[in-house]
């Protein structure tokens, strides 16, 4: 017995040699565990794992390797463990299906997890029932793509991010799919990086979720039904563009929330159906350009000590209501944007209409004080108050004002 | 009663006044459906109209035939017929060819346009149930007045003003309560309130149909709980119910006691 396992060993072994950089893992192969196989390859091999369903508990990749899952082999973690870890830099992982991360309440554990690496590439790996689903630390220079991320997260405390970077630089997240965790993507203290193309959905608190992050980008992604769509906070640089926030409905749901962000730009997103489309607080020197706001409760929200921000070129469409201003006395600019409830007129046919435009109506205002003055919308004495105020502006802040409204909808780029 | 009603149904049905009532939504429905072409959309302006216009026609309607039919109604008085049965007879008569010309006006177009079968239905089926019940409820409120007054001019006086109470004081009223008391949980008091009143509760109904209750935020939100479901739209109903059945049993008791 002993001498047989030491011939197919040391038959293994020079197979391995011979095979220079390529080892199979399956079931009735020589190498039936990836523990094994990684423990056996040496640095730059590739790993390719075959169908199957793989029980190893806590998988470490501490070399630089290629792991690639041929017909989706499951890693599964019988909720005790974390699945995988990789610590060591130019790793490949691509096409596996990890299922069942417990939930703990002392360890953040992880469906795949990054620890201090850089230059990898995550590719094509579905994460299932996982408390955390792809947790980066301390990386940078990697890469995140097209991966699924499939949780049933029931409230806030008991369930973790679907894609978690804290202290990064320079990732790349993009085409991934993040349903039912916390947050769909979770960035803190992660500069330079971009999220692009991803699509979150019926996450408990937001799709997307920024803290102390700096100069990112996030383009194309599409945001429906999570908590709320997207929350900035305290972050710098930021850029916002031609995503879609789509009914993010509920008592406190918005598309995007914005909280102490200071230079950045929001330009070419469509916010359709949410309770309320951006509520920005504390938030400055922002340009607002070329986004639509359709059929929101509320397309803006701006709340006290905002200042400086610039709407200009956007479409305000059927909203309830277009424009909540909290704060009278700030220097926020909203020329030339398209209103769709603007009756005046373009007698010069310059396609800017030739009376200037108060977007806040006073019944915004009101509800702004009452909420549940509410219950009075499209009423017609609400209609009458609102009518009677644009005549003569007493309550709505004095400078909220678009001396440019556009006759015609400001065509998209696209 | 039947009797009565078919001859005062009949007679208000050939009347310029109902064609012309009727062909206003026709042509107005046929308009808006030209232009937007989204059926949404149209019954959502229509809503405006069947909350401002159908109470205030059926109070003036309501007010006007009672006065016009006078002396037809001294000559049935003269003879053996129940005195309920006539005033009862005519306030349906009312009620009816006006709630006809309102789902003929609007029905036919949206119709036309194909409104049953696509996902509008529902909400559309809703906007002309409202506007009959509004029909019904404000016609019994003018007969009602119309019956207790005697002097012509204090009657229409007082049925604009009921209509404008409900229109747009109410609404006053209850905003300048909600600010007032505004450090106080006033979900359930804005609840109660507005399903109080008729116009108000067909509003809300008309709104939750079109979803834009899920824009509301946190208020709506106590809405939708209430009328979403089966009781809320039970207890609905059922006050839209006695705000018909109200003035009418008002009719028949003044109707009774009234000296000719």
């Amino acid at each position: 017995m002993f001498r047989w396992i030491f011939i197919s060993t040391l038959m293994l072994a020079g197979q391995a040699v011979l095979s220079a950089n390529t080892l199979r893992v399956c079931k009735s192969c020589p190498v039936s565990s990836i523990k094994a196989a990684i423990q056996q390859a040496r640095p730059c091999d590739t790993v390719f794992v075959e169908t199957g369903i793989y029980k190893e508990g806590n998988i470490l990749i501490d070399k630089e390797l290629t792991l690639i899952g041929r017909g989706q082999p499951v890693l599964d973690g019988e909720g005790k463990t974390e699945i995988v870890t990789i610590a060591a830099n130019h790793v490949h992982f691509e096409g596996f299906v990890l299922r069942n991360v417990g939930t703990s309440y002392s360890e953040d554990r992880a469906g795949i997890r990054l620890k201090e690496v850089s230059d990898f590439y995550v590719k094509g790996n579905r994460v299932e029932n996982a408390f955390f689903g792809i947790y980066l630390q301390k990386s940078k220079n990697g890469t995140i793509d097209g991966n699924e991320v499939v949780g049933e997260a029931k409230d806030e405390v008991s369930s973790g991010n679907a894609i978690h970077l804290w202290y990064c630089d320079n990732i790349l997240i993009i085409n991934n799919k993040t349903i039912g965790h916390r947050d769909g993507i979770y960035l803190e203290f992660v500069n330079f990086s971009t999220v692009q193309g991803n699509y979150s959905e019926r996450n408990v608190r937001y799709g997307l979720h920024f803290m102390f992050s700096n100069d990112d980008v996030y383009r194309g992604n599409t945001f429906h039904d999570n908590g709320a769509g997207v929350a900035v906070m305290y972050s710098r640089r930021i850029g916002m563009f031609s995503n879609y926030f789509e009914k993010n409905w509920g008592p406190a749901a918005y598309g995007l929330l914005l909280k102490e962000i200071h230079d950045g730009q929001i330009e070419g997103n469509t916010f359709q159906e949410n309770t309320v489309g951006i509520f920005a607080e504390t938030s400055n020197r922002i340009v607002y350009s070329k986004n639509q706001f359709i059929q929101n409760g509320w397309a803006l929200k701006i709340s006290g000590g905002c200042q400086t921000n610039n709407l200009t070129q956007n479409n305000f469409i059927g909203n309830s209501f277009d424009l909540a201003v909290h704060s009278a006395g700030t220097d926020n600019k909203f020329d030339g944007n398209f209103w769709s409830d603007y009756a005046g007129y373009d007698l010069d046919k310059n396609g800017i209409g030739d009376v200037p435009h108060r977007p806040m109506k006073l019944f915004s205002f009101v509800v702004s004080k009452t909420p549940e003055s509410l219950v009075l919308l499209r009423s017609l004495f609400v209609d009458i108050l609102n009518f009677s105020e644009k005549v003569s502006p007493i309550f709505t802040p004095e400078n909220v004002v678009d001396n440019a409204p556009l006759m015609k909808v400001v065509e998209p780029d696209r | 009663m039947f009797k009565i009603l078919k001859y005062s149904f009949y007679d208000l049905i050939r009347s310029r006044w109902t064609y012309s009532y009727g062909g206003f939504y026709l042509l107005f429905t046929l308009s808006l459906l030209w232009l937007s072409n989204d059926l949404s959309k149209v019954v959502i302006s229509l809503m405006n109209v069947v909350l401002l216009l159908c109470p205030l026609i059926a109070t003036m309607f309501g007010v006007m035939v009672y006065y016009n039919s006078r002396e037809f109604t001294e000559l049935l008085l003269a003879q053996p017929v129940r005195r309920t049965s006539i005033f009862l007879g005519q306030y349906l008569g009312v009620a009816g060819s006006l709630s006809a010309s309102w789902v003929i006006g609007v029905g036919m177009p949206f119709a036309l346009y194909g409104v049953f079968g696509s996902p509008q239905a529902a909400n559309f089926l809703m906007l002309l149930f409202v506007g009959v019940v509004l029909s019904f409820v404000f016609s019994a409120i003018a007969f009602f007045i119309a019956l207790k007054n005697e002097n012509r001019i204090k009657g229409f006086g007082l049925a604009i003003l009921a209509w404008l109470f409900f229109a747009v004081i109410y609404d006053g009223l209850l905003l300048l309560s909600l600010s007032m008391l505004t450090e106080y949980p006033l979900e359930k008091f804005s609840l109660i309130a507005s399903v109080l009143n008729p116009i108000d509760l067909s509003r809300i109904l008309i709104l939750l149909k079109l979803d834009v209750s899920a824009l509301m935020g946190f208020t709506g939100a106590v809405f939708r709980k209430f009328l979403g479901t089966g009781l809320g739209m039970v207890v609905a109903f059922a006050v839209l119910l006695l705000w018909v059945v109200g003035p009418v049993v008002g009719i028949k008791r003044v109707a009774e006691r009234k000296d000719f």
